[in-house]
């Protein structure tokens, strides 16, 4: 499972906060202690109102590289912010989060990701909005599919993400994500990865970390291969780790959960 | 038409391991071994890369084996008498790069030989052979206890390769082989699971991985060596898949395996119908060999020279420049 770590957002009070005052501080504690928990990748995402988020982007990258040689995740809608914030890293190229299938969109992204050799998250919605069922959301799947190939991205530097919406607002669309995962894995060959951003199936809910675990290791059973979650939940590491040996990612030994945790 | 190979990428590799220690590095081998490396599959030289061939030993024992049959003893003669002289005969005679002693006789319900005198033995075999060495104790937990630090004293700086740690039983070898800087064997029944949770156990006593080898414990053919294979199989797959707690190195015994049962051990009186015995049985040794490497075996211990002799044409021919386009 490739683990992308969603702390640094500035949805989040802590994030905002610190990015309002450009306070480095919490970002890089964020940084130092999602790495130490395992994730991948960390997401970056200035959070909705920002006035400068180009420059907010290229800071945050700053600040987080001066810490953690953590690969990053560059969030934004905004193109000019991408850009900025793509431009900005200097370690390991970062994932790009990332595209719908809009054709414009597509357009600007996928040469992006290809002159600086980044992966990018496809999301399978266009300018319609989210589809309600599984084959609506593959078929728009498969046109990232197509886009990626003929701007010779990869398919392993292709990550799929189906979008889940709240449970208790759209309880329905929860099995067709996962519907969506199992059709773009037997689709595409070579398939692209596929990825979720966990947190949102949970938002507003009571026991979100219970409803987070269970998801995640529903779809890591319909072949999920990246996840934007809170690596700092032991519980829902936890569930991964023992997801792995379930579906025989990974050789079972008495000590699995222990080597298993990285945190 | 021209045939497009399937390669797999694979994004392991398996830990490297020396054995020996040469004047240089502190000890007075003449020469180190180093096995593993591997990253693919056994001799797919097209697909990956394996940096090392798999080695041979010969096996010796510190006292005459009671249950070896003649056809065997004879390739040594009197030299089996004294663990010296077999050692030198090995090198000397029969080309041998590396040696695996057992010390049969601290055996409790045999000899019971001292601790000391075992690692008088080891110092002896040192002294007289500048190869390589495997220790074995005699398998009785508690006796290899008291054997195994005064081995690993007598072989300080060496680094010799001594066994076996299995599951109810390492601490005390992982803390002797760590002490000298000794290489130790880590052994597990035919069980992919338990070898990996052994590895784990030893790894967190602080033992480093390039200084583990894994007895996977294997048959011989015609006695479960299918399973064996398989269990091998899946260890360097998931060695090649990442997983570091199963990417130590293979050694296997089919010197051991094979002579224990009657297609080698029967003379031709006994069994007409099997035809001459010294071939049939150097076949059993070789053929079981020959399996082993094949699921991913680098190192394996032989107890006659000719099939050891067999082996290395074998593995000579393997890694060589392959058929197939790279």
């Amino acid at each position: 499972m490739i683990l992308i770590g969603e702390r640094i957002n500035g949805m989040f009070n802590d994030v905002g906060n610190a990015i309002r005052n450009r306070d480095p501080e919490p970002i890089q504690r964020l940084a130092i202690s999602q790495t130490k928990a395992g994730a991948h990748y960390l997401d970056v995402n200035t959070g909705p109102a920002v006035d400068d988020p180009e420059n907010v982007m290229a800071w945050l990258v700053h600040t987080i590289e001066e810490v953690v040689d953590t690969p990053l995740s560059i969030d934004t809608m905004k193109f000019k912010a991408l850009e900025a914030g793509v431009k900005a890293v200097t370690k390991k190229p970062p994932l790009i989060n990332s595209t719908t299938a809009e054709r414009k969109r597509l357009e600007r992204i996928l040469p992006l990701a290809k002159d600086y050799g980044c992966s990018v998250i496809g999301l399978a919605m266009n300018e319609k909005g989210v589809p309600k069922d599984a084959n609506d959301r593959t078929a728009i799947a498969m046109e990232i599919v197509a886009a990626a190939d003929e701007y010779g991205i990869p398919m392993s530097d292709l990550f799929i993400d189906p979008i889940i919406m709240p449970v208790n607002v759209a309880q329905e669309h929860a099995p067709q994500v996962i519907e969506t995962i199992r059709q773009v894995k037997l689709l595409a060959d070579p398939a692209p990865k596929t990825v979720v951003g966990l947190s949102n199936v949970s938002q507003k809910t009571l026991h979100r970390s219970l409803i987070n675990r269970v998801y995640l290791v529903m779809a890591m059973a319909a072949g999920l291969d990246a996840a934007i979650l809170d690596v700092e939940d032991k519980d829902l590491m936890d569930a991964m780790v023992t997801a792995r040996i379930l579906l025989n990612q990974e050789v079972y030994s008495d000590s699995f959960l222990k080597v298993g945790r990285v945190g | 038409m021209g045939v497009e190979l399937q390669r797999e990428k694979w994004v392991g590799r398996v830990t490297p391991v020396t054995l020996g220690a040469t004047a240089a590095e502190g000890g007075t081998r003449g020469h180190t071994i180093t096995v593993g490396g591997e990253t693919t599959l056994p001799f797919l030289h097209f697909e990956g890369q394996m940096p090392h061939a798999p080695v041979t030993a010969l096996e010796i024992w510190d006292m005459p084996p009671a249950d070896w049959p003649p056809l065997l003893l004879d390739a040594f003669g009197d030299a089996v008498q004294d663990p010296v002289s077999w050692a030198k005969k090995c090198v000397d005679e029969y080309g041998a790069r590396l040696l695996c002693l057992r010390l049969a006789s601290t055996a409790p319900d045999g000899q019971n030989a001292p601790p000391e005198a075992a690692a008088d033995t080891v110092r002896a075999v040192l002294k007289a052979v500048d190869v390589p060495l495997i220790v074995l104790g005699c398998g009785d937990f508690d006796k290899d206890n008291q054997v195994f630090p005064k081995v690993s004293d007598a072989a300080a700086g060496e680094r010799v390769a001594i066994g076996i740690a299995e599951q109810n039983n390492y601490k005390s070898l992982v803390a002797s082989c760590m002490m000298n800087n000794h290489v130790i064997l880590s052994q597990a029944p035919i069980d992919i699971n338990i070898q990996k949770q052994m590895n784990i156990l030893i790894t967190e006593m602080g033992m480093p991985p390039e200084r583990i080898l894994m007895d996977p414990t294997t048959g011989g053919l015609g006695y479960g060596l299918e399973y064996c294979y398989s269990i091998m199989e899946r260890i360097r797959l998931g060695a090649l898949q990442g997983d570091k707690m199963l990417a130590m190195p293979l050694i296997v015994f089919p010197g051991q395996e094979s002579w224990r049962f009657k297609e080698a051990k029967e003379p031709e009186s006994a069994a007409p119908q099997w035809g001459e015995q010294y071939t049939r049985a150097i076949s059993w040794e070789l053929t079981t060999a020959v399996a082993l490497l094949q699921a991913g075996a680098d190192v394996l211990v032989f107890r006659h020279p000719e099939a050891r002799r067999q082996t290395e044409r074998y593995i000579e021919a393997m890694m060589a420049p392959a058929g197939v386009e790279a």
